[in-house]
């Protein structure tokens, strides 16, 4: 058979269900042979989209996604996608067509070297120039993509090898020399941390997306309930552990809450899962969380010490490191177990005197804010959640109540600005029968929204709540508090052009628009009604809504501000 | 900073030098010299890197490099434990001073592989700061040109390198593959 053949014999037999591409010129021997094959292709409108919509359905699924794209200009649409995945930790697997190998170098028609080009965004990737090459490769870019820190991995496959002839077969084991990730933890770690939190009199769990990675919401609750310490959970993991629990502080970080923020700055201990410092959850590192001491528990190695020292690093699968710490901690408590009254009252009167909220606008517009709240109450916990980069993002992360791992998508590392669409195609792919919300902005749903067309031909009805304040509202607010008010274009006037509820007619989904707030409840409701094509719902809404607390960019933590110039009343509070 | 060199064992497939040399790039680690080449092992090369940078920061650059996944094996060569050395070749103008070129030249046990139109080429083999005294000698004759390679280093006494990738630990590195739904949890 062709390498084609044997490349889509590869991808049945790495157990793809569904993929996300646009054929070309030299990716085109592989869609003969796909033309026959079980496999599921969707058809995109932009590679950009095939990638995103790929990382939707790895978030929801837990599965590696899969997209292919020709080479040139369709492999270098995939880079943004790509870089996301990277930085999201997100299982892909990409498949690019080169130009054949006889004219690689040459500058030749539709020529990228895009294995260079993606070296520093993927966690591995491989040029194909032999036939019989392509099911061992196909075979490691899975694996490498869903074990260890998950990642993208890109086949970029020249197109004579696609052409000629080979024998297929399928590895059933691989081998590598140096890639092995360490599932368990080491022993003498798991004591050394025992012995940190038994002495901690501030503890708190700090709690990433590794732990919606690696399934280990159920340990999670368990350590968290054994330990009865606070939690957060940062961005990218908002869902892994419930917002209603009587242990949740929400989330740290730039607009995190005020008691989040502040459990981190005061305490003692940080017990840190699958988490990595990042800075938009430590602002000023030399400030951050100065009298903690750290526990580091992450599947990556290199994580450890990258920004902040860890005095017990603990590398392994999270779910494993959780099973073993539990129990541990089980034993100790039986005669010593830390008493966190004074930690809590601390953190309980924060929490009240500091909750979430915002203010409706004076001039009786529509709130960003409650519109956000009101499809994450009416839609409900058991509904996906999909943002786009912005202001509607950071209020999609603090307004939307979420109860379960796997329900909230964003793009937290890259901050990839048109995510939300392509990404919620592809979890809606993933979860049929599940509600998909993308909860975007009018300037992110501008960048990607042709993919509306491809969800409509495609019987993926997904919802697409358009937070339309005619700005690059996140960009405004910096340059209302940074920048004197000076609006250097960031005005869309997207309340004019375009109209929305047209463009998506359009393209084959029905448009809804709400302006005025007693609307809200009633279209969010005909928007959950319509089940037989996409919905998108321009939501106009008040265009000075600020993202509320906020720790300026390079600031520390503890100058967090709860709304403009206004700073928690730290003398009133038992710190 | 300080100067630590790392000896790094790869798969010799085709872009390992680029990876490596992206990842230096993209983290901000500055390297003094990078020296690659064949080993024992047809499918293995060796890569010595020095650096300067603070020590702290040399745990995060090995974890960084061994997420590489072509990268197989890596140890930190410090002074005590392994044999270092650089190669120089040099082109002195000789002048009427080929009698004290001579002279340094033998001091350092140095070679003159080449003598011609009035110039010197002198070959040394020796750790970095012998090379760097027979060049502060050299230097009032006149240099013309000189090369380098990087620094290269090997273990003392039975140590190897390739003791300690995980074939040689007896670790298995097989994995059996399975379909996708084996990855989920």
């Amino acid at each position: 058979m062709t390498g084609a053949s044997s490349l889509v014999k590869s991808l049945e037999a790495a157990g793809v269900d569904v993929m996300f591409g646009i054929p070309g010129g030299a990716v085109l021997p592989v869609y003969d042979p796909l033309f026959d094959s079980t496999i599921r292709h969707i058809l995109v409108r932009h590679e950009q989209g095939a990638g995103h919509a790929a990382t939707g359905y790895a978030q929801v699924t837990g599965r590696v996604g899969v997209c292919m794209a020709t080479s040139g200009p369709g492999a270098t649409n995939l880079v943004t996608p790509l870089a996301d995945a990277q930085m999201d930790s997100v299982p892909l697997v990409a498949i690019t067509g080169q130009v054949p190998s006889a004219a690689i170098g040459t500058d030749a028609f539709q020529e990228a070297d895009i294995r260079s080009i993606t070296m520093p965004i993927t966690k591995h990737n491989y040029l194909i120039t032999n036939p019989d090459d392509i099911p061992r490769a196909i075979a490691e870019a899975f694996h490498i993509a869903s074990t260890g820190r998950p990642g993208p991995v890109l086949v970029d496959i020249a197109k004579d090898a696609l052409q000629k002839m080979t024998n297929f077969s399928y590895p059933t084991s691989i081998q590598f020399a140096g890639y092995k990730p360490q599932l368990q933890p080491d022993a003498q770690a798991i004591r050394d941390a025992v012995v940190l939190i038994a002495a901690a009199k501030k503890p708190v769990f700090y709690v990433g997306g590794g732990i919606i990675k690696a399934n280990a919401s159920r340990q999670l609750m368990q350590i968290a309930e054994l330990l009865g310490a606070p939690v957060v959970t940062t961005l990218m993991a908002r869902g892994a552990f419930p917002d209603s629990h009587n242990l949740h502080l929400g989330m740290p970080g730039m607009h995190g809450t005020v008691a989040a923020v502040t459990a981190l700055q005061k305490s003692d201990l940080l017990i840190t899962l699958g988490a990595r410092f990042d800075d938009r959850v430590t602002g000023k590192l030399s400030s951050f969380a100065v009298h903690a001491k750290v526990i580091h528990a992450d599947i990556d190695p290199a994580e450890i010490g990258k920004n902040r020292f860890a005095d017990v690093p603990i590398i392994g699968d999270l779910a494993q490191t959780l099973n073993a710490l539990i129990p541990a901690l089980v034993a100790e408590f039986k005669k010593n177990k830390p008493d966190l009254t004074d930690w809590w009252r601390q953190m309980s009167s924060l929490r009240s005197t500091y909750p979430l909220g915002y203010d409706l606008p004076a001039d009786g517009s529509v709130s960003p804010q409650y519109v956000i709240e009101r499809i994450g109450a009416i839609s409900g916990p058991d509904s996906i959640y999909v943002a786009g980069v912005g202001q509607h993002q950071m209020w999609a992360s603090q307004f939307v109540k979420y109860e379960k791992p796997r329900t909230w998508l964003n793009s937290g590392g890259l901050g990839t600005m048109g995510y939300a669409v392509p990404a919620a195609m592809g979890a809606k792919v993933g979860m049929p029968d599940t509600t998909v919300w993308a909860i975007d902005g009018d300037g992110c749903f501008q960048m990607t929204n042709q993919e509306l067309v491809t969800c409509a031909l495609n019987n993926i009805p997904i919802k697409v709540a358009i937070i339309n304040n005619e700005s690059l509202g996140m960009v405004r607010q910096w340059q209302t508090m940074f920048y004197e008010g000076r609006y250097s274009n960031t005005s869309l006037h997207s309340k004019r052009i375009p109209d929305f509820v047209k463009l998506a007619d359009a393209m084959g989904c029905a448009g809804l628009l709400c302006e005025r707030p007693e609307d809200v409840d009633a279209v969010i409701k005909e928007a959950m009604s319509i089940n037989d094509q996409p919905v998108v719902v321009d939501f106009r809404v008040f265009r000075d809504a600020m993202v509320w607390p906020m720790v300026a960019a390079g600031t520390s933590n503890d100058e967090i501000m709860i709304a403009r110039d206004i700073a928690p009343d730290w003398d009133s509070q038992e710190l | 900073m300080s100067k630590h060199t790392l000896a790094v064992l790869v798969e010799n497939s085709p872009g390992v030098l680029a990876r490596v040399a992206s990842l230096f790039s993209r983290r901000a680690y500055n390297i003094d010299s990078l020296a690659v080449g064949p080993t024992e092992n047809p499918e293995i090369s060796r890569m010595t890197i020095v650096l300067n940078l603070d020590g702290h920061v040399l745990d995060q650059v090995m974890a960084q490099l061994y997420k590489l996944v072509n990268v197989i094996a890596i140890s930190e060569m410090t002074d005590a434990s392994t044999t270092k050395r650089e190669l120089l070749l040099v082109k002195v103008e000789t002048g009427s001073k080929a009698t004290q070129i001579a002279a340094i030249v033998a001091k350092f046990e140095a070679i003159i592989v080449n003598e011609d139109a009035g110039f010197m080429t002198v070959q040394a083999t020796g750790e970095p700061a012998q090379i760097e005294g027979l060049l502060r000698e050299l230097t009032p004759f006149g240099i013309k040109e000189l090369v380098q390679s990087g620094l290269v280093a090997l273990e003392k006494g039975s140590a190897a390198l390739s003791d300690r990738t995980l074939s040689a630990q007896g670790i298995s590195t097989l994995h059996e593959i399975g379909t996708q739904a084996d990855y989920q949890n």
